[in-house]
């Protein structure tokens, strides 16, 4: 136990100073490194909303998604028709255009409430598309999913292709309002962005901690661990497996609703399967599944990684320089590997959780006789 | 009165059951009436895409064999297959140092030799993967699910090694124009294009032998078909297993090596091959050789015959949604018959 939380304090500490110091004997100013560590920043909260949704799927229920990437699009694009206006010209053509900005007027509150809005409509979206996948696959064995999710995310992007005026074909959409943008000068923007990342993250942290703790959360665990003994109690496993996909890829749709007004354009080729879907079992991997926390932190090791490996490539030697983003993608694919091979739980590994009930009938029992209780001596 | 009931209810489980045998077979029918379909407005409609699908479903035909043999026998998807044959292709490339031509050929005896040493590297290499990752999974009796994220890992590592190989540009076993011939019925095909059907059938008779008249093939579909009893009965499940790999890796590398020959050679092309060859195997069936063979020609039939035909809406008409028509095909059989076409109940 002690080892191994040394070895998530370490591999933490490793990457916190290589970021650090790189990017900080790097950068010429003080007010770049900030900007610098900002945006890693936002970018980690990004990737860690996309995390929590997959551990709602694999890390709580067991549900095998391969295809986050198509998610991560369907919200990305949802919460842009939403918000952005209609489309003025035909050279640029995509449905939708809701204009929210100029309906809400006042209402808008700079944006915010249309990026609200926005992201509420990807979930809902991102949603329904899971409950249709999932009526032919959940039934059935875990891999028929894992096809179904590959097999959706490359027919979304062929759809976004090939069907120009949907949303504008390879050429994508630009000009997505972003929320807060008027406040501000454009390069502190993403100060306020980060903040709003930072938010989205908490919100979506705290609800699906809670959700992991109620009734409803054990029972998915069970599913997880025996489908047969929890069906044997009377529940009904499709309906919670079912809740438990949908419930993730609507996380999944916010992510890509956040990435989006982040970016402020968007393209189909944004959304690779390398960036959208396998990263970000990297991160669950590492992190560990089954921890909402170890999601989050798996998230920063692994972008953390990632930007390292991208700040010492300018000090390599040409050859190397130049093949550098390769030797990155196999690094991942080795960290996926090695982690299952060494450390099946993960950096975190998944915490021991009950109820909310229990815990806190544990913690009064423990200021009570003023010893630990035996659950948490367990640990 | 509770004797009726009981009756009653008996009677209602029966004609339940008898009604699902019913919709099984009219399901069956069905399906095959809806592929013969389809061979008919390939054969009417276009002929040459029809041509150019059995070519690609045959192809098609060597990577879900190895999908659903792997499958049978470890129990698992193996997300890597696309990735193997991928990179059967790029070490043929580097195996390849020309030699001449062999009739109206594009290629020499050069390339067969390719063929043979990408054949052995991936054999070799995916007992190698097998030793290192699969096996101590398996010794720790941890799920399909997390051989199957393995197997994730494991194709992306293929990937990078293929990018840092070769770089990310396409390439071609022979440079230069190919022309096609004509032949009867309309079709006009290049000779590397008999060729690699040639191959694959040469290949699946090969395969077909090994299943059904070796003493190995015997052992190996035992164990699919259920691994302890298999186990029990003295078979050695490890060299099952072994040769599992060997076959699967030597045609995933045929497979990527035709491939190369019928477009170009690109590694993003591994991952966006799943679903063509999932779609193959799972309509044959997930775990029968002979379903695998028909499932994946299905496949490639129906791609290329789909796209050719003409009509105001999706998928038709458009071949960027070739992928579409294998997860149209995927979903019909998972809602229909999800045990496939050959699959046991």
């Amino acid at each position: 136990m002690l080892r191994e939380r040394l070895v998530t304090l370490l591999a933490v500490l490793a990457i916190t100073t290589g970021i650090v110091g790189i990017s900080a004997n790097d950068s010429e100013t003080l007010g770049g490194f900030i900007s610098f560590l900002t945006v890693f920043v936002t970018t980690v909260a990004i990737f860690a909303v996309f995390a929590l949704g997959l551990n709602v799927q694999w890390g709580y229920t067991g549900i095998f998604n391969f295809g986050i990437v198509g998610f991560f699009m369907v919200g990305a694009y949802t919460s842009a028709l939403v918000t952005k206006e209609p489309s003025s010209n035909e050279f640029v053509r995509y449905v939708g255009g809701l204009n929210l900005a100029e309906r809400l007027g006042p209402l808008n509150l700079e944006g915010l409430t249309g990026f609200v809005i926005g992201a509420l409509a990807a979930a809902v979206v991102s949603g329904i598309v899971a409950f249709l996948v999932a009526i032919p696959t959940l039934r059935l064995r875990e891999d028929y999913l894992a096809i179904a999710t590959i097999g959706i995310a490359e027919v979304f992007r062929r759809i976004a292709i090939e069907e120009e005026g949907l949303v504008n074909g390879t050429r994508g959409l630009t000009g997505i309002p972003r929320p807060l943008h008027d406040l501000v000068s454009p390069p502190d923007y993403k100060y306020i962005y980060f903040g709003i990342a930072v938010v989205v993250l908490i919100i979506i942290f705290v609800a699906i901690e809670r959700a992991a703790r109620s009734p409803w959360g054990r029972v998915l665990k069970a599913i997880r661990e025996d489908e047969l003994a929890t069906s044997a109690s009377g529940k009904n496993i499709f309906a919670f497996r079912m809740q438990a996909f949908v419930l993730g890829a609507m996380i999944m749709g916010i992510g890509g609703a956040v990435y989006s007004a982040n970016q402020g354009s968007i393209v189909p080729d944004t959304f690779t399967h390398f960036f959208g879907t396998f990263i970000i079992w990297a991160m669950l991997m590492v992190g560990g599944s089954g921890s909402n926390r170890g999601a989050i932190l798996g998230a920063y090791v692994v972008w953390g990684f990632w930007t390292l490996t991208g700040l010492i490539q300018p000090h390599l030697p040409g050859a190397l320089e130049a093949r550098t983003s390769y030797i990155r993608d196999l690094l991942i694919g080795l960290l996926i590997v090695v982690v299952l091979l060494l450390r099946p739980n993960g950096l975190v590994g998944e915490e021991r959780r009950v109820s909310l009930f229990a815990e806190e009938e544990d913690k009064r029992a423990a200021t009570r006789v003023g010893a630990p209780a035996a659950g948490s001596a367990e640990e | 009165m509770v004797r009726s009931l009981t009756q009653t209810a008996a009677l209602i489980g029966r004609a339940r059951r008898e009604y699902a045998g019913l919709a099984d077979k009219v399901g069956t029918v069905g399906l095959w009436l809806l592929i013969g379909l389809l061979l008919l407005v390939g054969v009417i409609a276009t002929r040459q895409n029809l041509a150019t699908g059995i070519i690609v479903g045959s192809v098609y035909a060597l990577g879900a064999l190895g999908i659903t043999l792997i499958f049978g026998i470890l129990k698992f998807a193996h997300f890597a297959h696309g990735d193997m044959m991928m990179f059967g292709a790029y070490v043929a490339l580097a195996a390849f140092v020309g030699g001449g031509k062999i009739g109206p050929l594009s290629f020499g005896w050069g390339m067969i030799f390719a063929i043979f040493v990408s054949m052995a590297a991936l054999g070799a290499g995916s007992i190698a993967i097998d030793r290192a990752v699969y096996r101590p999974l398996r010794r720790r009796r941890s799920g399909a699910v997390v051989l199957a994220i393995a197997s994730l890992g494991i194709a992306i590592i293929l990937r990078a090694i293929m990018l840092l190989w070769w770089g990310p540009d396409q390439k071609l076993y022979v440079a230069g124009i190919h022309p096609a011939r004509q032949l009867p019925f309309d079709i006009r095909l290049k000779p590397d294009q008999l060729f690699i059907v040639a191959t694959c059938l040469v290949l699946i008779a090969l395969v077909y032998l090994l299943l059904f008249r070796t003493k190995m093939g015997k052992a190996m579909r035992a164990m699919s078909d259920n691994a302890e009893l298999a186990r029990v009965t003295g078979i050695d499940t490890e060299q099952v297993v072994m040769w599992t790999w060997i076959i699967g890796g030597a045609l995933a590398a045929v497979a990527g090596v035709l491939l190369g020959i019928q477009s170009n050679l690109k590694p993003e092309l591994g991952f966006t091959l799943l679903l063509p060859l999932f779609a193959g195997a799972i309509l044959g069936g997930l775990g029968s050789p002979q379903g695998a063979l028909v499932g994946a020609m299905i496949v490639g039939i129906s791609q290329e015959v789909l796209v050719g035909i003409d009509l105001p809406f999706p998928p038709f008409g458009v071949p960027g949604y070739k992928p579409a028509v294998a997860f149209g095909i995927l979903i019909l059989i998972l809602l229909v018959r999800p045990r496939g076409l050959f699959g046991k109940t």
